[in-house]
């Protein structure tokens, strides 16, 4: 198999302006710190990933770039807006949905039960972009073909479509707002394996078309090498490791990222009693 | 690259050929009532599992992993049809009730994906732990603390007397695992069936938990059907790993030589399908099409070969049977021909 | 994730309410027919009485049926028939009304406190507990106090007295719904809140809405026949099944109890309908949701 398709190795020099940045990012829920002093940047064209188990923060982070949070401290801006603050109005928000989209983890709640993947895309489309009722049409006819749909999929309600489906139908309603970031919040966790392929390697050809670039959550380090530059992985809210994916799962520094890189399982891999760190919260966690 | 380094080796002795098999299950067809119709969820699926030896089995949604646990555990939905037999010590386990019922659920554990659907939240951990203990087998109160205190230890959950006290909430998501291994455990069984335990827990923590799942299993000598999506997760702790798609069996092999010598293509490609930590793909080699349930396959071919890379005319022809081969079992009926081309170590 | 059991593929053009009443079984589609005699009635009455409902002639007073008056006379000598056929009309608008009235109003802001949650939520919360407090036939005596005795009084008084009950009803539900990913995905999609309540939420919920609807018809009929009953209601001598009860009660000791009973049993067959239906599609509309 080819090594690393289109993507560099050596990390590219910075002569653009990211698409993404946050610098300081920190949220507080009453007296529990969930992210604490997080900055990460996102080249044009190049792929992040947030990488960490639960309690470590990714979630609120995406959350808090999409604008569904609102950090208690720090920076955040995309194609050069800042999005620190929530929407002054609407049509602030409707740029910033132009900026940033997301696609969820749980293909059954993500699209509303009662809408046909064309009635919800449509409906995007309406939002984003004032176009006639032909040129909205063809370009539904093309994102349905682009995440691999057909026509007769597109018109049923979701409830007659596999998770795969809904997958692909939530992927190609955030693509309608022609988004500059995806993020992609544990988008394949919830799918078959056989299922997960096909979507990452959607993912892939997508990037190829269209040079989105992705933040992809994920507890997966598998997929991560697979979709993404650099990696930023977190435990407890804060990042303890960062940089090319593949240099940080061949050789991780911080004895976390080793223990999360230990755990995953693979050919001849066996599970290990006792590794250091290991201690889990009293409390129930989320 | 840093490996860490690896725990037990085969520790427990290769049970005597001659023994019968503990658990036996032979032809299990069932159906369940759907839309109107009985539609098959199991087909004719048998496998069988000798005292101390742990089955993996593998597969996808609507492969029927699940369905064959509640099955041998008698937890099927009202209404479901039987058919073939499921054989516990040679006793049949559809026939049992009442007190031989009760027997059989001590002698046969299980453990579910996620323990909190399991629990009662107003009742202690305590109360529930030693409930078997003392209703079943008559266990004083007291005595029933003190063991149920020494199986958390040993799955790691300290604290003591005040465990047992405590509320499922009050416990995270690994610990509550651990605490029901522990349960399950201690009625001294000899089969524990492990529906997906790990899959709603951090990686980190499914590691933990898999580690000390395999150590309490071989100091017990146990049998166990590990049931789970994860090839890779199976064959870890795992000695035979049996794989399952729409309703059947398609293989099984030693857990061992299941990824480099797979005997069928399903196995091949499922294996193929997960990306790999070690290094980037330009793309991944993709299954077309999904996976499919028992009452979406076809009854007279094979259920794989729309799917199937390798597949022929005469795999459309008729069902193929489950085969010996090379001391597993395959549902292809190419079989033999593709060996050698099927696992990982050559290309596609 | 799904067993793959297969399910039902709804199309998109069917619409769901007319699905619910047809799958909910024998006793459902019995009380979905009561219902729509009522109506009918309801609205064709006036035209189906053979005699003036209004006329008194008491020298007919408590004969009983025959010769073309299939439920005889009442206390002042009119067609009992008659009456019941035009009161229909009060008896079943009143009802109607309420219901329109508290459902709006109640889902306005039910949907309101679901998708502010916070400190909003808790105004409306508290404003709908303080409400609640007042039973519907106090609000409507103090109603007709101060606005005089009829039907438009106590439908509103009615009406406020329900509202909080469908808010708390409904906020429970709008919540779910208002926490699922494709609220948020329209959100960050920047859709507005107005857009997103009535295009995505309200609909979503909708089953329940109806099915709450109908089974306060039943409630608010009872309700007023009762205010009606003790004169703060429709007043005589215009026909309304509650006024006929309260007209014709003293028949009952006296040996004639067919005009009174004529209409409670209006009353009671339509308020069981109602009920009947309504607990079926809650039923479906709870299942629905799994």
């Amino acid at each position: 198999m080819a090594e690393a398709g289109g993507a560099p190795v050596l990390e590219a020099p910075v002569l653009e302006a990211p698409v993404l940045e946050a610098t300081g990012l920190r949220k507080e829920f009453g007296s529990l710190v969930a992210v604490d002093d997080v900055s990460l940047r996102v080249q044009p064209a190049r792929s992040l990933a947030i990488v960490g188990e639960s309690g470590s923060g990714k979630t609120t982070i995406a959350r808090m770039i999409v604008g569904l949070e609102r950090p208690t401290s720090g920076t955040i801006s995309a194609c050069g807006h800042d999005r620190s603050r929530p929407a002054r109005s609407v049509r602030d928000r409707r740029r910033r949905g132009r900026e940033v989209q997301i696609v969820f983890q749980d293909p059954y709640t993500s699209l509303d039960p009662r809408q046909s993947p064309q009635a919800a895309i449509d409906e995007i489309l309406r939002l984003h972009h004032g176009w006639p009722d032909q040129r909205r049409r063809e370009r539904m006819a093309e994102l349905i073909d682009l995440v691999g749909l057909d026509i007769r999929q597109s018109r049923s309600l979701p409830r007659a479509l596999s998770g795969g489906q809904r997958q692909r139908v939530a992927i190609a309603r955030a693509l309608a707002a022609e988004p500059r970031i995806l993020i992609l919040d544990e988008s394949v966790a919830a799918l078959d394996v056989s299922i997960q392929a096909q979507v990452l390697n959607l993912l892939a050809d997508i990037r190829d078309e269209t040079s989105v670039s992705y933040v992809l959550i994920s507890h997966d380090l598998a997929v991560v090498r697979q979709l993404t530059d650099e990696v930023l992985v977190l435990h407890r809210g804060r990042v303890v490791e960062h940089g090319p994916t593949s240099r940080v799962l061949d050789d991780p520094q911080d004895s976390y990222t080793r223990r999360l890189r230990a755990s995953v399982p693979r050919p001849g891999w066996k599970p290990v009693r006792g590794l250091p760190a290991g201690k889990e919260q009293e409390a129930s966690s989320p | 690259m840093s490996e860490p380094a690896a725990a037990s080796q085969t520790v427990a002795p290769a049970p005597a050929a001659a023994a019968a098999p503990l658990l036996e299950v032979e032809g299990l067809t069932v159906r369940l009532r759907a839309g109107g119709a009985m539609q098959p969820v199991l087909r004719d699926v048998s496998v069988t599992i000798r005292a101390g030896e742990a089955l993996g089995l593998v597969g996808e949604s609507g492969s029927g992993k699940s369905m064959t646990a509640r099955a041998i555990d008698r937890l099927l939905p009202d209404g479901a049809e039987v058919d073939g037999s499921i054989r516990y010590e040679g006793h049949d386990v559809a026939s049992l009730s009442g007190t031989g019922l009760r027997q059989y659920r001590n002698q046969v554990a299980m453990i579910f994906q996620d323990p909190r659907a399991h629990t009662n939240p107003v009742r202690r951990i305590g109360d529930f732990m030693t409930e078997a203990l003392r209703t079943n087998l008559g266990v004083p109160g007291a005595e029933a603390n003190r063991r149920a205190v020494e199986m958390l230890e040993q799955v790691g959950v300290g604290g003591g007397a005040r465990r047992l006290r405590q509320h499922p909430h009050e416990l995270s998501g690994g610990m509550l695992q651990r605490v029901m291994i522990a349960a399950a455990l201690l009625t001294e069984p000899r089969l524990l069936l492990a529906d997906e335990p790990t899959t709603a827990l951090d990686v980190t923590t499914q590691s933990e938990v898999m580690a000390i799942l395999d150590d309490l299993r071989r100091e017990f000598g146990l049998a166990m059907l590990f049931i789970t999506h994860d090839l890779e997760l199976a064959a870890a702790i795992c000695d035979r790993t049996a794989v399952m798609y729409a309703g059947q069996i398609v293989e099984v092999r030693s857990s061992d030589r299941l990824h480099d010598d797979p005997l069928h293509p399903y196995t091949a490609a499922l294996a193929a399908a997960r990306p790999d930590i070690s290094r980037t793909a330009a793309r991944l080699l993709a299954i077309p099409g999904r996976p499919l349930s028992a009452f979406e396959a076809p009854a007279a071919e094979c259920a794989f070969a729309p799917r199937c890379a390798h597949a022929q005319e005469a795999c459309r022809a008729a069902l193929p049977e489950l085969a010996e081969l090379d001391g597993g079992l395959s549902r292809c009926r190419r079989a033999s021909e593709l060996r050698g081309r099927l696992g990982t170590a050559s290309d596609g | 994730m799904s067993a793959g059991i297969p399910v039902a593929v709804a199309e998109p053009g069917r619409p769901r309410v007319l699905i619910g009443v047809q799958s909910t079984g024998l006793a459902g589609i019995a009380s979905a027919a009561v219902i729509a005699v009522a109506t009918l009635v309801a609205v064709f009455g006036p035209l189906l009485a053979r005699t003036d409902p209004e006329l008194p002639n008491l020298s007919l007073a408590w004969i009983g049926p025959g010769g073309g008056h299939l439920l005889g006379f009442d206390v002042q000598g009119r067609d009992v028939l008659s009456r019941l056929l035009v009161g229909a009309r009060t008896s079943m608008l009143g009802p109607l009304v309420v219901v329109i009235v508290s459902v709006v109003t109640g889902t306005g802001f039910a949907v309101v406190a679901a998708w502010r949650r916070g400190a909003a939520d808790a105004v409306i919360s508290s404003g709908l507990d303080i409400l609640f407090a007042f039973p519907g036939i106090l609000l409507a005596v103090l109603a007709t106090a101060i606005f005089g005795a009829g039907l438009p009084a106590a439908a509103i008084s009615l009406s406020i007295a329900y509202m909080p009950y469908v808010a708390r009803v409904l906020r429970g539900a709008a919540l779910r719904e208002r926490s699922q990913p494709y609220v948020a995905a329209l959100e960050v999609q920047g859709a507005s809140a107005s857009s997103i309540c009535l295009r995505h939420l309200i609909p979503n919920i909708l089953p329940l809405i109806v099915a709450q609807a109908t089974i306060l018809f039943g409630y608010a009929m009872v309700d007023l026949a009762a205010i009606s009953f003790l004169g703060l209601g429709v007043q005589p001598p215009k026909p309304d099944w509650g006024v006929m009860i309260s007209e014709n009660q003293t028949g009952i000791v006296q040996g004639y109890p067919l005009p009174a009973l004529a209409a409670g049993l209006c009353i009671v067959a339509v308020v069981i309908a109602f009920n009947v239906l309504g607990e079926r599609l809650f039923e479906r509309a709870q299942a629905g949701r799994g």
